[in-house]
């Protein structure tokens, strides 16, 4: 029988028949497939055969179909017939369920028969029993157990090719069970019966290094790179002997013809070998050492590029390997100097693989501190790549940039970035974005370097989008702090420098108040020197900034404050009326004490502004998908600058706006008529509005715009920060919101990424409440349905709202419930934070030492596993800080870390998106400063990484609010409304200067 | 909204498995929905685990092997790693979508999830491979030609519809190729031979 006639006739999907008859290998003759045209519809009658049709068997396949589905619970009744089958026939039909399952459809009707062919005493049904059951289940399974006692009986017996078989398989998917069972079995196949245990391996390994077979030797290097990846102690011995198998292969000693690819000897056994000597930490031995680097030269020199396709992959395959061992053993500068050059040749190469490889290889080469330098000199070659049509290239070529990236570059480098930004695709946005927000910190201080040193030549536009920026970035506010402080101490310093330090100081210098010269007298008074030197646009900043710095004092400093109101009533009688405006009402408001801290806090975060740069690329002819993706995107901003504004009452879209009495809902709801209240609103929307129509004005220049992406593309709901604080504090059953009329009830339930929360409304009075609404406003990664709220809650009445909840992706967004009612004629609306946070889809978790570490080492680097020294860290008891993990259903997991100062956690997290996640948490905390820590977050993740390094940072500094009792406070008398709106509405730069 | 969440959780049951069709009623339309759900859905993002086995030992492996066409259909599938299937056709899907519209001059490395996709199209087909990030991508990719030239030794001239037709015995050459998702010989001479003796026993 000729081997297509002898093959499982295969079933006919119909739209299966779609076949190349096009050899895969070009024969000598040049053979060009031609493009497009190469497909054959139906070339032969592939098969019209049903499933399984013999003489006894159903004849149609509606028959065969219902009884497929009844055959799980009377499997008895189809066995039987099953068994009917000649071996032929079950070989067969075995094979056609795997040519159905790889066609994607699901076959587990028949995974029983494919086991069960393995205990067919004869070759060729044992043999597809094997095959497709190894195909078909994973370790897993529980039908694999059954052929447990079968596998076993193959490997202990006489018959080699069933040997071959049933370790074959055990090798591809024999898992634990299978590995328990069946090792001792397996070992006593080596020729050496008495290895038994692993202690005994290191000789044996070393033994079969010395075979000859370069085909076993592949094998048994697979083995020890295995073995030495887990332990490299026991090795030492083989080492000596993988140099010698190298220096054989380099040098092409006693290799036969048939393991000779392309003229190299076997490529993967050299690389093989190469990565085996790469877990060993260093090579002790001079001669060995030398030895291996005299074959190490011999690979870097002698590597040529020729034109066989093939020869070249071999040979560069090699060729990198040896790279990699070359920085892994730390040689000699010159050594290492040569291989930057090869790199460096690498990299502007056409041939794009090789290109790949250089620019990745380089960006490992940056770990060697002596050739970062000469990695500099290939800057704008490798900016080149940045822009390769090629997204794998242009990765790469992204992480290299971010990589060797320092402050004598930062400033091209994140100029270069942006730029790229604008024609980045949707792909590399995210992961540009983050790294370019990190390099950003590097840009702050270009910026300021760039105001110290031609203040002249900067528009106000610039410092302005350093303040924003910064005000939008929290991880950068100290920093901006501490950069301005220093600028501050310089003798001479230009006028915008005097705005852009006071500013930030006045916004973040409270962030510093720990370090030396930063107290807030001494911010004050070196601010103040400056006063008169500046002119009248200036004078306006720096008020603003004595009034915040006030504010910031706590407890209040008479003499500071005394200080400052003398300043204030110096200017009240100031000719200039924006002066003159400001101390009037600083000075009215600073003296109302605690309801200054509400007026004067810092600033909420800037509206995200369309940028520029992303309108171009909407402009160019881009995608349609694409572009419905940044709509999208447009839309959720909307949607969390909604949520902002509820939570900017308190601060006031503008400190002028002295927003207090019907403003601070959010947090101490109180009644107010319901004319008021909806008076309110419009003033909002309007204010929402006139943000909105600023947003879209695209912003005059280029450059001035740089940072506008940056904040456009950073981490979705980096705009709603503030609010994730205290949420946390919420419990999963408790009180979410009282008043005298009404009173809402959480009880929350968890499990894996679904949630199960009820809402209890009750009313407290003796008569109804009508018009009762509540609105859930999702973030983007939760699905949330909240079951009907009915409209009247009648009087003592509590009703039950079950709120179903499922997390779909990592993300530190918090649920809004907005919810209102009239009692009488008084409405009554407030805004609810839910308590589905990030947290409450993880799922404490203990892991042992032994599991740990393998992992935490395997996620290396970002980013699926971050870093960050976070600072200004609520001051707590590691025991305490224990808890608090604890509480977050982070485990922690003593004992793990030697230090007694760090913790360790993890946690399952689960979500759709990623399902269920192992994340590890590392922190390290100094004992002799308990404000700052560093913390290490692993996942493998990278959106679940950063968004839980984030929201434990969010945790860690969090001030728990001073809980405030019911506000009484009548509404604030309104105020002047200091810059005209028309204004605002032109100039994005006139409007922050409003904001000042 | 709720629909397809619930689908989501019972990918592709038997029962969308349209057999119809075997019977010569060739309703387009109903097959097509039939196809749809699976597609959009193995079309989210989803990053599953690969970590089970990566972290278990953190040694460098072949993930799977996919050979597909340039429909999508897949020829030749092997994991290395246990995933369920649902899981399965979702790599398949996103690696088809990954490699098929890549330009013949970009590089045969692509970045797939947490690991890297080394490819290679010959004619119509496309031969992929899942490693490691730090792996040797050279050698990977010389090593799906080495794959090739064996399978075109032993078919002589060999074409999509060899391996349609034969390919019970492509898995067996690939069981000879690579075991456990390591190289294990790489002697073509060897394999072709071993073939030689396994048909004999059949």
């Amino acid at each position: 029988m000729d081997s297509r006639s002898q093959i499982p006739r295969v079933v006919n999907l119909i739209d299966e028949i779609v076949v190349f008859l096009v050899p895969l290998l070009p024969s000598s003759v040049d053979f060009n497939p031609p493009e497009g045209n190469d497909e054959v519809h139906n070339p032969i009658d592939v098969n019209l055969e049903p499933l399984v049709v013999d003489a006894e068997g159903p004849d149609t396949i509606d028959e065969v179909v219902p009884l497929r589905r009844s055959q799980r619970i009377h499997r008895p009744a189809i066995s039987n017939d099953y068994m009917g089958l000649t071996p032929y026939e079950k070989k067969k039909y075995v094979w056609k369920m795997l040519y159905i399952y790889m066609l994607g459809y699901d076959v587990d009707f028949g995974h029983m028969e494919a086991v069960s062919l393995i205990s067919a005493p004869k070759y060729p049904e044992k043999q597809v029993g094997y095959i497709v059951t190894s195909c078909l289940l994973n370790e897993n399974h529980d039908f694999l157990r059954l052929a447990i006692n079968t596998v076993r009986n193959d490997i202990i017996g006489r018959n080699e090719t069933f040997q071959c078989l049933a370790l074959t398989m055990v090798g591809n998917i024999g898992g634990r069970e299978f590995a328990e069972s069946l090792a001792a079995d397996v070992q006593k196949l080596l020729k050496n019966p008495d290895v038994v245990n692993i202690d005994g391996w290191a000789d044996r390994m070393a033994q079969l290094l010395d075979e000859r077979d370069l085909g076993v030797l592949t094998s048994s290097m697979s083995l020890l790179v295995a073995l030495v990846s887990n332990n490299h102690e026991a090795y030492w011995s083989c080492l000596p002997k993988c140099v010698r198998v190298l220096e054989r292969l380099a040098r092409n000693q006693d290799i036969p013809q048939e393991y000779t690819y392309y003229g190299i000897p076997s490529p993967w056994l050299q690389v093989k070998t190469m990565r085996a000597l790469q877990y060993f930490p260093t090579i002790e031995d001079p001669n060995t050492r030398r030895s291996l680097f005299e074959v190490l030269q011999r690979i870097l020199m002698g590597t040529d590029v020729v034109k066989n396709v093939n020869k070249n992959n071999a040979a560069h395959a090699v060729l990198f390997e040896a790279l990699a061992l070359v920085m892994h053993l730390d040689a000699e500068k010159e050594m290492m100097s040569q291989c930057v050059a090869l790199l460096g040749k690498f990299i502007s190469v056409r041939e794009p693989n090789i290109r790949y490889l250089g620019l990745e290889n380089m960006t490992r080469m940056l770990m060697v501190a002596e050739v970062q330098d000469i990695i500099k000199r290939h800057q704008a070659q490798i900016i080149t790549s940045l822009k390769d049509p090629d997204i794998s290239i242009r990765r790469r070529a992204l992480d290299l940039l971010y990589g060797m990236c320092d402050v004598s570059n930062a400033k091209d480098i994140v100029e270069e970035l942006l730029q790229y930004l604008s024609t980045a695709d949707f792909a590399m946005r995210e992961e540009l974005s983050l790294k370019a927000a990190i390099l950003a910190e590097k840009y702050v201080d270009v910026i300021l370097q760039l105001i110290d040193k031609a203040g002249d030549f900067v528009s106000d536009d610039i410092w302005f989008r350093v303040v924003q920026f910064v005000t939008n970035n929290e991880d950068l506010q100290p920093y901006a702090a501490a950069k301005a402080r220093e600028y501050l101490d310089k003798p001479a310093i230009h006028e915008t420098m005097v705005k852009v330090s006071s500013y930030l100081l006045g916004e973040f210098s409270h962030l510093l108040a720990r370090r030396p010269g930063s107290s807030p007298k001494e911010i004050f008074n070196i601010i103040h020197e400056k006063l008169p030197t500046v002119s009248t646009s200036t004078i306006p900043i720096l008020l603003s900034t004595y009034a915040k710095i006030l504010m910031h004092t706590q407890p209040p400093d008479p003499e500071l404050q005394n200080q400052i109101w003398a300043i204030f009533n110096k200017y009240e009688s100031c000719i200039d009326a924006e002066i003159q405006q400001r101390a009037v009402e600083y000075f009215a408001l600073s003296r109302k004490g605690a309801a200054l801290m509400d007026i004067l806090a810092e600033m909420p975060k800037f509206p995200e502004r369309q940028s520029a740069l992303i309108k171009k690329a909407e402009d160019a002819e881009i995608d349609t998908a694409e572009q419905s993706a940044i709509k999208l995107r447009a839309q959720q901003q909307t949607s969390n600058a909604l949520v902002v504004t509820d939570q900017c009452y308190a601060n006031g879209p503008s400190p002028i706006v002295p927003a207090v009495g019907p403003l601070t809902l959010v947090k101490v709801p109180s009644m107010s008529g319901s004319e008021e209240h909806t008076a309110v609103d419009q003033a909002l929307t309007q204010s929402n509005g006139t943000l909105t129509k600023v947003d879209s004005q695209p912003p005059s220049d280029l450059l001035g715009d740089l940072l506008g992406p940056l904040a456009i593309e950073g981490p979705p709901g980096a705009a709603v920060q503030s609010e994730h604080s205290a949420v946390t504090e919420v419990e999963d059953s408790g009180v979410l919101y009282e008043d005298p009329y009404i009173q809402i009830g959480i009880k929350a339930e968890w499990q894996a990424q679904h949630g199960r929360l009820v809402l209890f409304l009750g009313n407290k009075n003796t008569s109804p409440l009508d018009s009762v609404q509540a609105l859930i406003l999702p973030p983007a990664h939760l699905k949330m349905e909240l079951s009907l709220v009915p409209e009247i809650i009648p009087p003592r009445a509590q009703v039950q709202c079950p709120l179903e909840v499922l997390n779909l992706h990592p993300s530190r967004d918090v649920a809004v419930l907005d919810f209102s009612y009239k009692f009488g004629t008084n409405m009554v609306n407030v805004k609810l934070r839910l308590p589905a946070v990030l947290n409450k889809f993880l799922q404490p978790m203990p892991v042992s030492a032994e599991e740990f570490f393998p992992q935490w080492r395997s996620l290396s680097g970002p980013p699926l596993k971050l870093q960050e020294v976070v600072r200004g860290v609520r001051p707590l008891p590691l025991e305490e800080m224990a808890n608090l993990f604890n509480s977050f259903r982070l485990m922690i997991c003593p004992g793990l870390d030697p230090n007694p100062n760090n913790l360790v956690a993890s946690a399952t997290f689960y979500s759709e998106s990623t399902r269920a996640m192992l994340c590890l948490i590392r922190i390290e905390t100094d004992p002799a400063d308990r404000t700052q820590l560093r913390m290490t977050v692993a996942s493998g993740d990278p959106a679940l990484t950063f968004e839980l390094k984030e929201f434990i940072k969010e945790q860690l500094v969090s001030i728990p609010t001073a809980p405030r009792g019911p506000t009484t406070a009548p509404p604030a008398p309104p105020v002047v409304q200091p810059t005209s709106p028309a204004m605002a509405l032109t100039d994005p730069g006139a409007m922050l200067a409003g904001l000042l | 909204m709720h629909d397809s969440h619930a689908r989501f959780h019972s990918p592709f049951s038997f029962r969308n498995f349209n057999l119809t069709s075997l019977l010569g009623r060739r309703n387009r339309e109903k097959r097509k929905k039939v196809q749809c759900p699976r597609f959009t859905e193995s079309a989210r993002n989803s990053q599953f685990l690969f970590y089970y086995r990566s972290f278990d030992l953190s040694i460098r492996m072949i993930r799977f092997i996919l050979l597909q066409n340039r429909q999508g259909k897949t020829r030749l599938a092997k994991y290395y790693v246990p995933l369920e299937d649902s899981e399965k056709h979702k790599v398949e899907y996103e690696v088809h979508r990954l490699v098929v519209n890549r330009d013949p001059k970009f590089t045969n490395f692509v970045e797939f999830r947490t690991h890297k996709v080394i490819y290679r199209r010959y004619a119509g087909l496309f031969f992929s491979l899942c490693v490691d990030i730090t792996d040797n991508e050279l050698a990977y990719l010389e090593c799906i030609h080495l794959f090739v030239e064996i399978l075109d030794h032993f078919f002589s001239n060999v074409c999509e519809l060899d391996l349609v037709f034969n390919f019970h015995k492509v898995y067996l050459i690939l069981d000879e190729f690579i075991l456990a998702g390591e190289l294990q010989e790489t002697s073509k001479k060897a394999i072709i031979e071993r073939m030689g003796e396994l048909e004999k026993l059949e």
